[in-house]
């Protein structure tokens, strides 16, 4: 396939309009893809390749009448934590293994609706518990750059489809740093909108005030192109923002001179990989270059994050999970004697380990006599944060900054401890406790691997997020770069 | 923060899981090692500062009490492991004697 891009949604969306392939075509091209390449990355947990070529022809049929929008045709893969109508919905988990739900959720049923062809859903964390993409039932994914690292969690799946050139666009969530972390780690550019954005519905809950949807593609474009058809208030959302939708393709390319861009003090100072610290100051450098003013910034709470962020959404999520009982849906375990037995079988056998850590932890901050301490705390810990990021707002339109300590980690190296894997989310948990919206996009290597630049925005300021991302992009060329995968042919390890 | 077999099967019990008693060692570690950490934050002062449950402030939406939509309730029981006339089916639960 030669002239657009058929591996951005800009240049599919382009190269259809335009008659150049069919939506037919570009989806049996990615589906073609997937066949060659995801036996060893391991992308998706479910191909639907008789539903994609089938709305692949309406899509086709559709543009014929007249009646194409710029997503028309336009493949997409899912994350597995979206309800998905008709196409089981697993969760990574052993617990909803065979789950078929009975309803879409509103965001792939918005991205149906404008025309979107389906390609699959994609490997997860169990129910988005990790920072890796290894505690899924279905194996972990690896990350198309090399194979022997991770592709970062808990939407390792999607970010890996994308990289991979699996997929051109993925949703993703986000719950203390899901869709930035991987973006980063796979060489993608992430967006986390503000909490309330997208809306929840038919979202498999984890944690429900830090949960939200959004999205991975190659580019700032890409998503701006995608992300107006997904957001917007819900009434099926009781946390759902009732506000407007921006234009987010019309407020690309507007000149970032004067924008006023925070750096916190100190914060590559230790910890942090002199390779994305590298990056990262030159991308900051980079911004300057375009006109934005930079001006230091201090986040009195942000090393409270990590702690406050695994106290209050591991209470969330025993919350949450209390729901699968081996009797309504999911995993029920054989030869239960009582219906206690049949419950906690059940739970036992359904979840595996990462779960159980956070049921665990959770249930303990809410339990009787430690509610106060652990949880009530969090609590109050959570505003001091959030209070920080308000106050900096007054004075900066954008926080940069990292969006992980370092590249891609190896396969199997963190799994026995999970506080080493917590950390992975440092610099992205902030956000989610204040409600934020943040994106990381491309900045560079450290050692032949990606890295990214985070980028936070004030609550619903994503239109701002994604011009700023843009200018990045057309300033810079790290975005393009593509990982050593050809068609028919996997990756080879470094040395 | 040292925490003990008895307060892993004391949570364990309460989030209805079993673990087994080869890993108790574990959990009791991995669960003291996130309480460990969040201790360190004891220094703080949060008194006087308003619990925040929700960031933008979210509360509940309300509408009026009417119906919206039917559940079909054999399209959302497709998905259960045992249903009968409707029901769903489990152990018995209460003592015939």
């Amino acid at each position: 396939m030669s002239g657009p891009d058929p591996y951005t949604v800009a240049g599919i969306s382009a190269g259809l309009a335009r008659s150049e392939f069919s939506a037919e075509e570009i989806a049996r091209h990615f589906l073609a893809r997937i066949e060659a390449l995801d036996a060893t990355i391991n992308a998706y947990v479910t191909v639907t390749a008789e539903l994609a070529i089938a709305q692949a022809r309406r899509a086709d049929d559709a543009r014929r009448r007249g009646e194409a929008g710029p997503l028309t045709g336009v493949p997409v893969a899912h994350k597995d934590i979206f309800s998905t109508s008709g196409v089981r919905t697993t969760c990574g988990s052993r617990m909803l293994a065979d789950h078929v739900a009975a309803y879409d959720a509103t965001a792939v049923e918005r991205l149906r609706e404008s025309g979107m062809v389906t390609l699959g859903k994609t490997n997860l964390d169990e129910f988005a518990m990790g920072s890796s993409t290894e505690s899924s039932h279905f194996g972990p994914t690896h990350n198309p750059w090399d194979l022997e690292r991770v592709a970062g969690g808990s939407s390792g799946g999607s970010a890996a489809a994308v990289a991979a050139g699996l997929a051109p666009v993925a949703t993703a969530t986000d719950t203390g740093g899901s869709i930035r972390q991987p973006a980063a780690l796979t060489g993608l550019t992430g967006l986390k909108p503000t909490y309330g954005r997208v809306s929840r519905h038919g979202l498999v809950a984890f944690a429900s005030s830090f949960d939200q949807g959004g999205l991975l593609a190659r580019t700032a474009e890409d998503i701006a192109l995608v992300f107006g058809a997904m957001a917007g208030f819900d009434e099926r959302d009781s946390t759902s923002l009732d506000a407007p939708v921006d234009d987010y393709p019309a407020a690309l390319e507007a000149p970032i001179a004067g924008l006023r861009i925070g750096v916190q003090e100190d914060q590559l100072a230790h910890g942090v990989d002199p390779g994305v610290a590298d990056a990262t100051a030159a991308a900051i450098r980079e911004l300057e270059g375009l006109g934005a003013r930079v001006r230091p910034i201090r986040l009195e709470h942000a090393d409270v994050g990590i702690p406050t962020y695994y106290m209050l959404a591991p209470a969330e999520c025993s919350s949450n999970l209390s729901r699968f009982d081996g009797v309504r849906y999911g995993h029920r375990a054989q030869g239960a004697a009582s219906i206690e037995e049949l419950y906690v079988q059940s739970r036992t056998e359904g979840f595996g380990l990462e779960v159980k850590r956070r049921i665990l932890a959770g249930t303990y901050a809410l339990s009787k006599g430690y509610y106060d301490a652990y949880y009530g705390k969090a609590q109050r810990l959570r505003r001091l944060i959030a209070d920080d990021y308000r106050r900096a707002f007054e004075e900066v339109d954008v926080i940069a900054g990292p969006t992980t300590p370092a590249p891609a980690f190896r396969l199997g190296d963190r799994l026995d401890d999970p506080i080493a894997m917590y950390l992975a989310d440092v610099f992205t948990v902030g956000v989610n406790l204040a409600g934020l919206c943040a994106v990381s996009v491309p900045s560079g290597f450290s050692d032949g691997l990606p890295v990214g630049l985070h980028l936070t925005g004030n609550h619903l300021d994503e239109a701002r997020l994604l011009n700023v991302a843009h200018r990045f992009q057309q300033a810079t060329e790290w975005h393009l770069a593509r990982p050593p995968v050809e068609h028919g042919r996997a990756p080879e390890s470094p040395e | 923060m040292n925490i003990t077999h008895a307060d892993v099967e004391r949570v364990a019990k309460l989030a209805r899981l079993h673990i087994a008693p080869a890993d108790l060692d574990a959990r009791a570690r991995d669960l003291g090692r996130v309480l460990e950490l969040f201790d360190r934050l004891g220094a703080i002062d949060t008194r006087d500062v308003e619990p925040l449950s929700h960031p933008l402030g979210a509360t509940q939406r309300l509408r009026p009490d009417v119906v919206t939509e039917e559940v079909d309730r054999t399209a959302l029981q497709r998905g259960a492991p045992q249903t009968e006339d409707g029901m769903y089916v489990v152990p018995r639960v209460i003592d015939p004697r």
